[in-house]
């Protein structure tokens, strides 16, 4: 059969066979048991030739309802921002995107570099001593935060808030029964972590407490007092943060965390219905050798020029087998990328303006909602995310939204009780004044 | 600092250029300290660069020069499948309606998404001759764990709380016994005997009553398909425990034999080795996982479920693990593999296992003669050389290895697996033309001669990269994670 991507000719193969010594190919798999021979062909769709497959793929992704054609108000841990045209244009070099793991550091040097960089803008925007090169995303990274805190401290239990995503504290469940760590949900108040029920949870057995800042509800937490609570039980104290509100929020490292973890997706990264996206890890300089993941360091060559590679890998699978301290190989290195020229791009002031920004849209989308006579179901102060509470299921209200060509915010009443009817309400650097306006007239006028 | 060294991105900064463009504020702006609690309005700025945007695109331009990668040359690098990446998979993947939905907009918008999913789960099903597949895993390691979760909520539920042991062969990856521990399960090593199998008697001392399961790769990490695959299940579901298939290796046998017709109960794949998912420097990847119907329903939720035309996210699974990602999975590596598979076709994919098998069989049988060949027989799509005898020369695998680099190929695995001394590991792939394999072919029969002659050419390589070897020590002694300008000007 001849295709595009196999170019061994009928010539090209005789003369192989002829090499190996052998008549034909099926003799190259004359080892595998008879009885366990696959006979003839799969029972899959015929190839396609290249012009017919786009058209149908296309009328396939045509069918989706996306972010380009409609203004969106859904965030709930993935966001609509703005992505410099250079992102897509660096992460398609394909010296970068057709390259595997810088193993062999002379050939890698760009890539390991890019990584050092990455890791120093995430040390920067976390206000942390050491990053790893990436996680597959935040829920996990928030998992693995939590099973390296139970090794560091040998304790089983971890306190996690019920303000943290809904998804990655399910992942956290699944990664703590794997390790028999038992997780408390550490309820909320009024929209942000219950502190003095908080304070009842801790104690000598708690591994970590895990907090999200800012929350799923778009709150602040406080995390000076969660720092207290932690630390006064000397459990690890740990926050999942959106890496583009620290552009305004005074980094969770300053409060004394002592692991940061979240996703890098509001930098440069596309939804993509949920992956892949990338989470980031980051730790005191006490924690740098328990890191899971790949980490890269700086070095020298044998005339001394500075270098990058592979380091500390003493922690990992493919050096520790079953004591390694985690099972992570392949990670998400080229989002790591793409949020590190999105960092780049944005830079020292553009970080900051672009969440001044989101800071500033939300509050004023909040305010224009209620003056729509809607109600605001917690009051405190919110970045990118807020709760507004509806006369009719959310669903319907999203139904009628897209008519108008709005993707309304997530429901609420999915994954809390007590929040039925419940809109959590997304506003980014993207979403015009009129956008929000003619959102907020629309909520208004199916209040009822 | 000489001129070899691209600055970093931080060196290259200068307060008051920007690189970005955001849209006016359109909104009436408020104090932030009115929005904000006392003590949360960040202080310090962070450090990231001030570049403008042509400063950025030669920095990445010039760091993708300092990198190697399927599109710059051949890159044999054993168990990881560095076949090309096609184009139109990068392009589906950037359509609007596959890359800017929001994983929480309501099924009735994103239909055409859950339909590829779908499908793809439909093609996958078939390939592996398993009952359901999930696409949630985010890469291998990812969806062995999430196998091996499946596994134990199946002893379980069983009420066989004493299966605490999985084992693993001496050739497999190290994700394997790693992703058992994180399962919580302890890890038993099983032998491989002289022909690089599986030893069986081993696996008979140890298996019993309380083997979970045995991960295994088929073929084998050695490139060798093990023959009495069907005895080796027969021996763990004999003492009731699963069969675990890592399915890093498919290229060699896809429409040759399926795990799900050779005794496996749970596999999981690499979309990003045999279905094209680029590997984007380590990642993303994506890790699939199928299994045998007896575990359906501890397949992560939600499972994808396709009721009158109609695609559903079905949560209310009893018996499920759970989430093991937020999400549905790396769903844009899922697209590129899905355009891959359609691309293919059921003649394409048996003709790429054939000619990833035969490539591999042909450089075997040409380096034979100039390297020890530790198994001497057919492999599949990868095989293993050693370097014993250019060891006793004074140059070592890692050696070889760099002197490659000299010559513009990547170079194969590494000492991996662990059971051949010296290893060298590798896997040319069926997207490699006869041209590549003899000029790789002829470097490296060069290379063994200069061990020989002039053992010193080797032992100093690489001689025309950017930057020689690198001292890893000193890196990993005094580690430097990050830029910081007071430590690089001291
Ligand atoms: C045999 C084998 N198993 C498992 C893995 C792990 O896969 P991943 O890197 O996607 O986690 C690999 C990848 O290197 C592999 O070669």
């Amino acid at each position: 059969m001849k295709h595009r991507y196999l170019p061994m000719t009928e010539t090209d193969k005789k003369e192989m066979l002829a090499a190996v010594g052998v008549q034909s190919i099926d003799e190259l798999f004359a080892d595998i048991p008879e009885k366990v021979r696959f006979q003839g062909l799969y029972d899959i769709k015929e190839a396609k030739a290249e012009p017919a497959l786009k058209k149908e793929l296309s009328a396939m992704a045509a069918k989706n309802m996306n972010a380009k054609q409609y203004a969106s108000f859904l965030g709930a841990g993935v966001y609509d921002h703005y992505t410099p045209s250079i992102v897509d244009h660096v992460i398609s070099r394909s010296e970068f995107y057709t390259a595997y793991t810088p193993y062999q550091p002379e050939i890698s040097q760009g890539e390991l570099q890019a990584i050092f960089e990455f890791q120093t803008m995430i040390c920067e925007l976390t206000g942390m001593d050491v990053a790893n090169s990436s996680m597959y995303d935040g829920g996990t990274a928030l998992a693995e935060a939590a099973m390296l805190s139970a090794g560091q401290t040998k304790r089983k239990k971890v306190l996690v808030s019920e303000t943290v995503h809904p998804e990655s504290r399910d992942v956290l469940c699944m990664y703590a029964k794997g390790q028999n760590i038992e997780v408390v949900v550490v309820p909320h108040k009024e929209g942000v972590t219950d502190i003095s029920q908080l304070n009842e949870l801790v104690d000598d057995d708690t591994a970590a407490v895990i907090v999200q800042y800012p929350n799923f509800f778009g709150a602040v937490e406080s995390l000076a007092e969660v720092e207290k609570a932690a630390h006064g039980k000397k459990a690890m104290f740990v926050v999942s943060s959106n890496p583009l509100a620290l552009g305004v929020l005074t980094p969770p490292g300053r409060f004394g965390a002592d692991i940061v973890v979240g996703d890098a997706q509001p930098f440069g990264i596309p939804a993509q219905f949920g992956g892949p996206h990338c989470g980031y890890f980051a730790v005191t300089k006490k924690l740098m050798r328990k890191v899971p993941g790949r980490l890269v360091g700086q070095t020298h060559d044998d005339e001394g020029q500075r270098g990058f590679v592979l380091t500390l890998q003493a922690r990992e699978q493919h050096i520790r087998r079953d004591k390694a301290t985690s099972n992570i190989c392949s990670n998400q290195a080229l989002n790591a990328l793409a949020a590190s020229v999105a960092m780049t791009a944005l830079g020292k002031k553009g970080v900051r303006e672009i969440a001044v920004q989101n800071l500033q849209k939300t509050s004023f989308a909040r305010e224009t909602l209620k003056q729509n006579g809607l109600d605001i179901v917690f009051d405190g102060p919110v970045f990118n995310e807020f709760v507004v509470r509806l006369s009719k299921p959310v669903k319907e209200v999203n139904n009628k939204l897209l008519e108008k060509g709005i993707i309304g915010g997530y429901d609420l009443g999915l994954s809390y009780s007590g929040l039925d009817h419940c809109m959590l309400v997304a506003v980014t650097e993207l979403r015009t004044k009129e956008e929000i306006e003619l959102f907020a007239k629309e909520l208004g006028d199916s209040h009822e | 600092m000489n001129n070899k060294d691209q600055a970093l991105i931080f060196e290259l900064s200068q307060p008051g250029r920007v690189g970005y463009s955001l849209p006016e504020l359109d909104v009436p702006e408020a104090d932030i300290s009115s929005l904000l609690p006392d003590g949360y309005v960040r202080e310090e700025e962070p450090e990231l660069p001030e570049v403008s945007e042509l400063d950025i695109i030669r920095h990445y331009t010039a760091l993708s020069k300092r990198n190697h990668g399927v599109d710059s040359g051949f890159y044999p690098l054993g168990s990881c499948t560095m076949k090309y990446n096609p184009k139109i998979n990068e392009d589906v993947a950037r359509f609007d309606g596959f890359a800017h939905i929001h994983p929480l907009q309501q099924e009735e918008t994103v239909q055409g998404a859950m339909e590829l999913m779908y499908d793809l789960q439909e093609h996958l099903k078939e390939i592996t001759g398993m009952d359901e597949v999930t696409l949630q895993p985010a890469a291998g390691a990812h969806g062995e764990w999430t196998g091996l979760m499946m596994i134990r909520a199946f002893h379980e539920a069983n009420g066989d709380v004493n299966r605490t042991k999985v084992i693993v062969p001496d050739s497999a990856h190290g994700t394997n016994p790693a992703s058992a521990t994180v399962a919580g399960f302890e890890t038993v090593t099983v032998k491989s005997g002289e022909d690089g199998l599986v030893d069986l008697e081993d696996l008979r001392r140890v298996a019993d009553e309380t083997t979970a399961a045995l991960m295994l790769t088929n073929p084998n990490t050695l490139g060798l398909f093990e023959e009495n695959i069907l005895e080796i299940a027969e021996i763990i579901h004999g003492v009731g425990g699963k069969v675990y298939y890592d399915g890093a290796n498919l290229n060699a046998v896809m429409s040759k034999a399926r795990p799900g017709d050779m005794g496996f109960d749970v596999v999981h794949l690499n979309l990003h080795k045999t279905f094209t998912g680029p590997h984007g420097g380590g990642g993303p990847g994506s890790g699939p996982v199928g299994v045998k119907k007896d575990l359906i329903p501890y397949l992560p939720k939600p499972v994808l479920v396709k009721e009158k035309g109609v695609y559903h996210f079905e949560y209310d699974r009893p018996q499920s693990i759970g989430r093991v990602k937020p999400f549905y999975g790396n769903f844009g590596i899922n697209v590129r593999a899905y355009t891959y598979i359609r691309s293919m076709g059921p003649d394409g994919l048996k003709a790429v296992t054939e000619y990833a098998v035969l490539n591999a069989n042909y450089m075997m049988r040409r380096l034979a003669p100039y390297f020890d060949l530790p198994f001497d027989r057919h492999c599949k799509h990868e095989f293993v050389l050693s370097g014993k005898r250019q060891k006793k020369l004074g140059v070592r695998t890692l050696d070889i290895a760099k002197r490659l680099l000299d010559f513009g190929f990547h170079p194969p695995t590494i000492y991996f697996p662990l059971n051949v001394e010296e290893c060298i590991m590798i896997e040319p792939t069926e997207t490699e033309s006869k041209e590549t394999l003899d000029a790789f072919i002829d470097v490296m029969i060069q290379i063994a001669k200069e061990a020989e002659t002039n053992p010193e050419i080797v032992q100093e390589a690489p001689h025309t990269t950017l930057i020689g070897r690198l001292d890893e020590t000193a890196a990993a002694r005094k580690p430097v994670l990050r830029y910081e300008r007071d430590l690089q000007n001291a």
